[in-house]
């Protein structure tokens, strides 16, 4: 059956932030630069837009459960009527940008586009953008559990209003993003000032782009050499600091461990045993979907010429082969789960028995 | 199954083409005339001498018609009456300019439509009343007899009764319910949900119908003459619920006819005989006979989904129209 390629779907860019962050500020931004593109924005009845020659819609955020009885099986019922109405002015506009209120949680939005069928035959999810307030984000990472997925969905972070808080608070709070969202791209902002291209096309939805997971890990790592200590490998410091654990591993990747949400990850240069694999996430995300907010993973399996790429939101998991891999490339495996109370040991396990 | 059938008839080269020039999204007759709704604002008489009615400053979300008028809905907030003059007139205008995305209508020039939350019906005594959903209002439609609309939203479906003070009546199922219809005997409502299934209950004692084993979700279904069967959408074949005994089709299995490699996208049953007309996602119109699965072809795959399709009120004619905005009647 013909369905439209990738390239001919509409890119949808989620902005997502708490309160006074920033994001309206953003997305007045982006609307008046002048890129010559044409938006159609679905905004949140309370949102402020200053601009008005563009197609703007007025969402409720209505976050309708599936009839599987599971809470995390969720789509944004207003999301796929309106993007159904919109298409129907297909070449008015480039792109959608959803701009969600404060408390909303990212996972439904994005589920929406894997979900319903009509929805991701038309649009596809480009990446989810999340604006966070220097001065305040430590503070609502301990009293707003929204504030906190927010960060660890996002694909691209601004960490905005950097002109309120000193440098060493900057390194601090980036330390602490990373600890919860290893893979996302942090930008230092001030009045939500930065290139638009570094918001808007980034396919970080986009199965061919999952690629930089480990750049972004690891290019933390010398900022943060002199600030914290503690060569323990494997210490875990769930549970008993306001401010997360900071650790650094023995080679030198450093974590902060979140008192509930943290990021799991997992490398292993032998190939994996597919038959062994899929059962296993399918399993893993049918049991502790709940919990895991997104994953994804690049993976070399046995006899496979193919890099095989995924990525899942909750229970939902896409996934196929990219491309075959090249000859100066590692055929290694890798996988970032990113979640809450991830069950980590257990994770670990499961992965090591996929090893062909 | 084999997918290799013997080479069907075909009456595909005796259909009139109509160059639509836009997305087809929905097609309807006003007496002999084929009107195509098009994506964004136009409404196609397509009879002897074509004509383009603008109607909405907006995109058309919804059209419905009763063979005299074509009420749509546009996201402009407005709900316009258009007659087979290609003269038009609004009924209602939403006073926030939201969306109008469903319409109906019912006995009597009744009509109903929504926007948000809010149900609206201009009742057959004239009078508007609304009715507060308790969540998006995703479908409507109005029963065969007695003035009730159903009202289809999260969690299920309510049953309202215009003219009375009666209570409204809420059938539950979880989930999210995004289309609506009733039996033409007035004993079963029928919805279609955010999952590949449709729901049921039967209106007597509530009793739920579960009706799985899509593709994709359901989104276009049809009444076959005299009810018999709900002919349905979203599925690589035409599904048909049997409606014929007391339990609908509660036990039984749907008939499975017109096996295909593309989904059926919309669906259209013949007013009057026990044959569906159904539009794929690869092109194809097939008009499929249900006591034998024979099928003729009416339209040639061309790899563009159909978007709508309809019959004139004696069955006569067959118009069709895909997103890719080609279009063509088919007199039988
Ligand atoms: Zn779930």
């Amino acid at each position: 059956m013909p369905t439209p390629d990738t390239a001919s779907k509409i890119p949808v860019t989620v902005l997502t932030g708490y309160l006074g962050a920033g994001k309206t500020t953003l997305l007045n931004r982006i609307l008046s630069e002048p890129h010559g593109k044409k938006f159609a924005v679905i905004v949140n009845e309370f949102g402020e837009i200053g601009i008005d020659n563009e197609l703007v819609v007025n969402a409720d955020e209505e976050v309708f459960e599936m009839n599987n009885g599971c809470i995390c099986c969720t789509v944004r019922g207003d999301l796929v009527r309106i993007i159904d109405g919109l298409m129907r002015r297909k070449g008015k506009f480039d792109a959608i940008i959803v701009e969600t209120t404060g408390l909303a949680d990212p996972a439904p939005v994005a589920q929406t586009f894997f979900m319903d069928e009509a929805v991701g035959a038309k649009t596809k999810l480009d990446a989810v953008v999340t604006v966070a307030d220097a001065k305040w984000l430590t503070d609502r990472l301990k009293d707003a559990p929204e504030a906190k997925n927010q960060i660890a969905f996002a694909d691209v972070i601004l960490l905005n209003k950097t002109d309120l808080v000193t440098p060493d608070e900057l390194r601090e709070l980036e330390a602490r993003i990373r600890g919860l969202n290893p893979y996302a791209r942090v930008h230092r902002t001030e009045r939500a000032k930065i290139d638009i291209a570094e918001v808007l096309g980034r396919n970080a939805f986009d199965l061919d782009r999952i690629l930089t997971i480990e750049p972004d890990f690891l290019e933390e790592q010398d900022h943060h050499h002199d600030h914290h200590h503690g060569h323990d490998d494997h210490h875990h410091g769930h549970g008993d600091h306001d401010h997360g654990a900071a650790h650094h591993h023995g080679n030198g990747l450093k974590h902060y461990h979140d008192e509930d949400m943290q990021s799991v990850a997992l490398r292993t240069d032998k190939a994996l045993n597919p038959d062994k694999f899929f059962p296993w996430i399918q399993d893993l995300v049918a049991k502790d979907g709940p919990s895991i907010l997104r994953c994804k993973g690049i993976l070399s399996f046995k006899d496979d010429p193919e890099r095989f790429v995924f990525q899942g939101v909750h229970m939902i998991l896409d996934g196929d082969h990219q491309r075959p891999w090249r000859a100066d490339e590692p055929r290694d495996s890798r996988i970032v789960f990113i979640g809450r109370n991830l069950p980590e040991d257990k994770i670990r396990q499961g992965f090591e028995s996929c090893i062909a | 199954m084999s997918d290799t059938q013997a080479p069907i008839s075909s009456l595909a080269d005796r259909a009139r083409p109509v160059d639509a020039g836009a997305p087809v999204v929905g097609v309807h007759f006003l007496g002999a005339t084929p009107v195509f709704v098009l994506g964004e604002d136009v409404l196609l008489f397509a009879g002897d001498d074509e004509r383009r009615v603008k109607t909405h400053a907006g995109v058309i979300l919804a059209s419905v018609s009763d063979g005299k008028r074509i009420v749509t809905g546009g996201d402009d907030g407005k709900l316009i009456e258009t007659r087979a003059g290609g003269e038009n007139r609004a009924l209602a205008s939403d006073d926030k300019k939201r969306w109008i995305d469903q319409v109906a209508l019912g006995p009597e020039g009744a009509v109903a439509w929504s926007a948000g939350k809010t149900a609206h019906v201009i009742t057959n005594k004239r009078e508007e009343r609304r009715f507060e959903a308790p969540s998006t209002v995703a479908g409507l439609c109005f029963a065969p007899k007695g003035f009730r609309l159903a009202i289809a939203h999260y969690n299920g479906a309510t049953l309202w009764f215009p003219n009375t003070g009666a209570a409204p009546e809420r059938l539950e199922w979880k989930g999210s319910h995004l289309g609506v219809t009733i039996s033409p005997d007035g004993k079963f409502l029928i919805t279609c949900m955010q999952e590949p299934m449709l729901h049921g209950w039967r209106l007597a004692d509530g009793k739920h119908m579960r009706m799985s084993g899509y593709s994709a979700r359901v989104r276009s279904f049809d009444w076959t003459a005299g009810g018999e069967f709900l002919a349905t959408s979203g599925s690589e074949q035409l599904i048909l619920w049997p409606f014929d005994g007391k339990d609908g089709p509660m036990g039984r299995q749907p008939k499975i006819l017109a096996r295909a490699e593309a989904r059926a996208a919309v669906v259209a049953a013949h007013p009057r005989q026990p044959v569906v007309a159904v539009g794929y996602a690869d092109g194809a119109v097939k008009l499929v006979r249900i006591d034998d699965d024979a099928l003729i072809l009416a339209r040639q795959s061309d790899g563009q989904p159909v978007g709508a399709l309809g019959w004139d009120d004696a069955g006569q004619t067959l118009a069709f129209g895909t997103e890719a905005g080609a279009a063509g009647v088919l007199a039988l």
